[in-house]
């Protein structure tokens, strides 16, 4: 259990060294933020107004002082106010990361359905039908833009088959079949991208695996198919196809932006681009830090998935 | 009931066994017109080099071999059951059940992410249909038998967690849990230590005898032949040369292969009453006549010291706490000291983990030492003469298909240290590879080829050439010529000690194959746990080893030579200790005694008691 800790101890030293720098690097761009935020138009900025934010925003206090304020606030979860219309940033993100989530969630989903599976299958019937097929439409799948993708869809399910609204979104107290249609198909733009990536990987992993030693063993045993396949080849082909797709699914928690845009789905990282077109620094550090967290938490899950599936890892 | 199932197991019958292969070109035969029997409690020795087919045999009796792209024509039966005409479900119902193998690599036949017990369990559930509980009571009862100690303790151990040993012992459980009638061990021991091999082969003969099974024994190493097989096949290129009783063939082998392929084979004891290295006799394999090896000078010449080397100590931290506090080290070299005159070739011997490769690194300055000294032809090693001793201490590597870049041509290969320390012209280089190769005995013009294209003693050759570049004073060969073929083994090592009669080079040879530094060393140094335990001229070593490691060593190695069998002690099943110590170990004082001029052996500490 002792690897367990250290994984632990380690992502939360992380996420400390990670609230310092960004912390810091509102004092390391160049020129005052609060000038910056009041000049948009090019004009200089009233002065008076500028020490009211700065003041608001506690910039005029010693840099020590600030950092101790900002721990503390971060110990009860709370972000600060956005510059841009006073609301609470917590709220805020509160409101959106878990639509994001469930986005990011239903998309691993379906590509970890489809991409193992069929990873395996063409792996094991290398050079068959399945296989060359396969590898044209995951070469296709991953090449093709998700705003592309996402269009497509809309142009299929909704406008011709008028299957799907085009998109938005409603909660899902209010109308849970309704929520999950909508979410269905932003899903399945970034779902199929990355379900590619998965096939490609656990395919390519299986095939390093088939020839080893040690399934040769299990053959030897005069195991049935069924048995090597799941407990010899597929336990030791995941190892990789984890590492991967979790830093596909990171690479997501800020990166979903395309397809909140495309389905106008009211999530994370809209949040997170239009408070840069704001400069927006609390909400823009907070969504960042939210992020970096989600990123860092993943990142131990994966360590202990690895350790539950090669027990070399566990140390 | 076990009364009647040992009496009434099957033997193996092969006749007119042909195995093809399809490649692009269409098929390419592999074995031809294979036909033997082994009958029940007897073990059968398929040997030969590689490429003879004496694995594809082994895999073509399990049905193992790619469906699509292997032809076999021919009979293979068990009993009164024809094996090449059963289902793929028979076939899956009889492995592992009615024939068992065990396979060379003990490291990587085993699944690294189930447990241990459960990779014995499974077998049996698979063949008997049994509940897990069952199969996991039978298979604890099964690692008892293979002697693996705490068994129940370590049932539900992975395999990193157990040694080579241990591993190959889970193997032959696994093997035995539903009580095979034949039982295929394909070079079982090859990848092992030789005290451990020797406690393996103790164990597959004593679990033979329990079970009465038939044993198909797969080797290239006549020792182990002479050790274990009633009867041998010897084969060659897909052919079977020659068959008959071991003792037969040892005393009195027709073929010119089988006579090449025994002369070949390193003999302990061979060299008794010679203080200087002798070069093997090369046999024609088409004739079977000897070459006239030619008798050597002396080269050694003491008054030059080429290398001292004095209480030379590495270690390396292996657990750390988390405020860096080391807690636990590998003692991987402790406080050696030694000498090599010119002309001298000085074997270190000993088996995994005692140091001796770590030690030649360390002599290259590969490694950093903790403490201690390298003294080359008179100079320090520090880290401003690193660069320029280096270039007389050149190194030689065991795979000779890993140490050459695929992307380089042989010529390039061979003059790349000229290059690193610019030392010719591109014309120089050219003219430099040319006469190397030639030197090597190997043809000027492969220069412009690449390494793919050559066989393992062939690319042997090339390494030599290489080390040869910048005209070292010492070469430090590290097993380098363990995983060759006996034959190819016996060329490189004539080779040599021909270059050392040319140049008076001096060498370190590091081995584990105690036949072959018989042969080639004037002096030997023996380690054990990083410690150098006994240290002296070799006649001394071989005829009078002295230290309880040195004795078990030598006892160890298989003798080829099936008459003498009987005389083996029993080797206790021990393990090799780790040299892994804790952060506040104490290395203990040593002192040598000094039992003949020059042969030092360490005073025996009380772990060596009983």
């Amino acid at each position: 259990m002792f690897w367990f800790l250290r994984r632990g101890i380690a992502s939360l030293i992380m996420l400390w060294v990670i609230v310092t720098l960004v912390f810091m690097s509102i004092h390391f761009v160049p020129g005052d933020p609060v000038e910056l935020l009041l000049s948009q138009d090019g004009g200089s900025a009233d002065p008076a107004t500028v020490q009211m934010i700065r003041e608001d925003l506690g910039l005029n206090r010693p840099i020590v002082e600030q950092y101790v304020e900002k721990l503390k606030g971060l110990a009860s979860f709370d972000l600060g106010r956005s510059m841009v219309d006073d609301s609470s940033v917590s709220a805020e993100i509160a409101r959106r990361l878990p639509r994001t989530l469930e986005l990011i969630g239903l998309a691993a989903l379906i590509s970890l359905v489809i991409g193992i599976p069929a990873g395996i299958y063409a792996a094991l019937h290398t050079g068959k039908s399945f296989d060359r097929a396969a590898s044209y439409v995951a070469g296709f799948a991953q090449g093709i833009p998700v705003f592309v993708l996402g269009t497509l869809l809309i142009l299929v399910f909704s406008q011709m088959l008028k299957l799907t609204p085009a998109g938005g979104f409603v909660a899902f107290s209010q109308a849970p079949g309704k929520h999950m249609l909508l979410l269905l198909m932003p899903s399945l733009s970034i779902g199929i991208g990355l379900a590619a990536i998965v096939f490609r990987i656990t395919r390519a992993s299986t095939l390093e695996v088939l020839p080893l030693d040690y399934v040769r063993t299990a053959r030897a045993k005069g195991l049935g198919d069924r048995r090597i396949v799941l407990h010899h080849i597929l336990r030791n082909a995941l190892i990789p196809v984890i590492t991967i797709f979790a830093l596909q699914i990171g690479s997501l928690l800020g990166g979903t932006v395309l397809v909140e845009y495309v389905f106008n789905w009211p999530g994370l990282s809209g949040m997170l681009v239009s408070g840069v077109n704001a400069r927006d620094y609390p909400t823009v550090t907070g969504v960042i830090l939210v992020i970096s967290a989600l990123f860092i938490g993943l990142n131990f899950l994966v360590d202990v998935l690895y350790g539950l599936t090669d027990p070399r890892v566990r140390k | 009931m076990s009364i009647a199932e040992t009496t009434t197991k099957p033997g193996l019958s092969i006749s007119g066994l042909n195995i093809s292969f399809r490649n692009k070109d269409g098929w390419t035969s592999v074995v031809r017109d294979l036909g033997f029997d082994i009958a029940p409690g007897e073990t059968v020795a398929i040997v030969g080099e590689s490429g003879s087919g004496k694995s594809v045999t082994a895999l073509s009796v399990l049905g193992l071999l790619p469906q699509q792209s292997t032809r076999i024509e021919g009979s293979i039966r068990l009993g009164d059951k024809e094996l090449l005409s059963l289902s793929p479900k028979d076939l899956k119902a009889l492995r592992g059940n009615d024939i068992a193998m065990i396979f060379q690599e003990p490291m990587t036949s085993l699944n690294p992410t189930m447990c241990i017990g459960e990779q014995i369990a499974e077998s049996i559930i698979a063949h008997r249909g049994i509940s897990k509980a069952e199969a996991r009571a039978e298979a604890i009862r099964l690692m008892e038998k293979v002697h693996i100690p705490s068994a129940a303790r370590r049932y539900g151990e992975y395999p990193h967690q157990f040694s080579g040993g241990m591993r190959q012992r889970v193997m032959i459980a696994i093997a035995l849990a539903c009580k095979p009638a034949l039982l295929i061990a394909d070079e079982p021991t090859t990848a092992l230590d030789v005290t451990i091999q020797a406690q393996v082969l103790n164990l597959i003969k004593e679990l033979q005898e329990e079970e009465g099974m038939a044993v198909l024994f797969i080797t290239h190493d006549m020792g182990v032949v002479a050790e274990v097989a009633d009867r041998m096949v010897v084969m060659y290129r897909g052919d079977v040369v020659e068959e008959g009783t071991t003792t037969e063939i040892f005393a009195n082998a027709r073929h010119p292969y089988t006579k090449a392929l025994l002369s070949a084979v390193p003999q302990l004891g061979s060299m008794s009453g010679s203080n200087d290295p002798q070069p093997f006799a090369i046999y024609d394999i088409n004739t079977g006549l000897a070459a006239e090896a030619s008798v050597l000078q002396s080269t050694v010449d003491t008054s030059e010291v080429l290398l001292d080397v004095k209480d030379l100590s590495v270690r390396f931290p292996v657990q750390q706490t988390i405020f860096g506090k080391v807690t636990a080290r590998v003692h991987a070299v402790e406080n050696v000291s030694l000498t090599l005159a010119r002309g001298e070739t000085l074997a270190i011997v000993g088996e995994s983990g005692s140091g001796k490769s770590t030690t030649g690194k360390l002599i290259t300055g590969l490694l950093h030492p903790t403490a201690g000294k390298v003294e080359i032809c008179g100079k320090p090693m520090r880290s401003d003469t690193r660069q320029s001793l280096s270039r007389s201490v050149q190194m030689i590597f065991q795979d000779p298909f890993a140490s050459l870049n695929p992307r380089l041509t042989v010529g390039r290969a061979i003059t790349e240290p000229l290059r690193i320390h610019k030392l010719a012209t591109e014309k120089e280089q050219d003219e430099i590879a040319a006469s190397l190769l030639t030197r090597v005995g190997l043809s000027p013009e492969i220069a412009k080829r690449y390494p793919h294209e050559f066989s393992g003693g062939q690319r042997q050759r090339i390494c030599v050439a290489r080390t040869l570049a910048l005209k070292p004073s010492v070469i430090i060969a590290d097993e380098a010529v363990s995983a060759l073929d006996v034959s190819v083994k016996a060329q490189v090592v004539n080779l040599l000690l021909e270059l050392q009669q040319e140049m008076q080079l001096g060498f370190i040879f590091i081995s584990h194959d105690m036949a072959v530094v018989e042969r080639i060393s004037h002096r030997v140094a023996v380690m054990y746990l990083g410690e150098i335990v006994e240290i002296g001229p070799r006649a001394a070593i071989f005829s009078n080893p002295v230290h309880p490691y040195t004795r078990r060593l030598i006892e160890a190695v298989p003798v080829p030579d099936p008459s003498r069998r009987s005389d083996r002690h029993k080797i206790a099943d021990s393990e090799i200790r780790s040299p892994v110590r804790a952060g506040d170990y104490i290395v203990p004082t040593r002192t040598y005694r000094e039992v003949s001029p020059g042969h030092l052996v360490q005073e025996v500490g009380p772990e060596w008691a009983a």
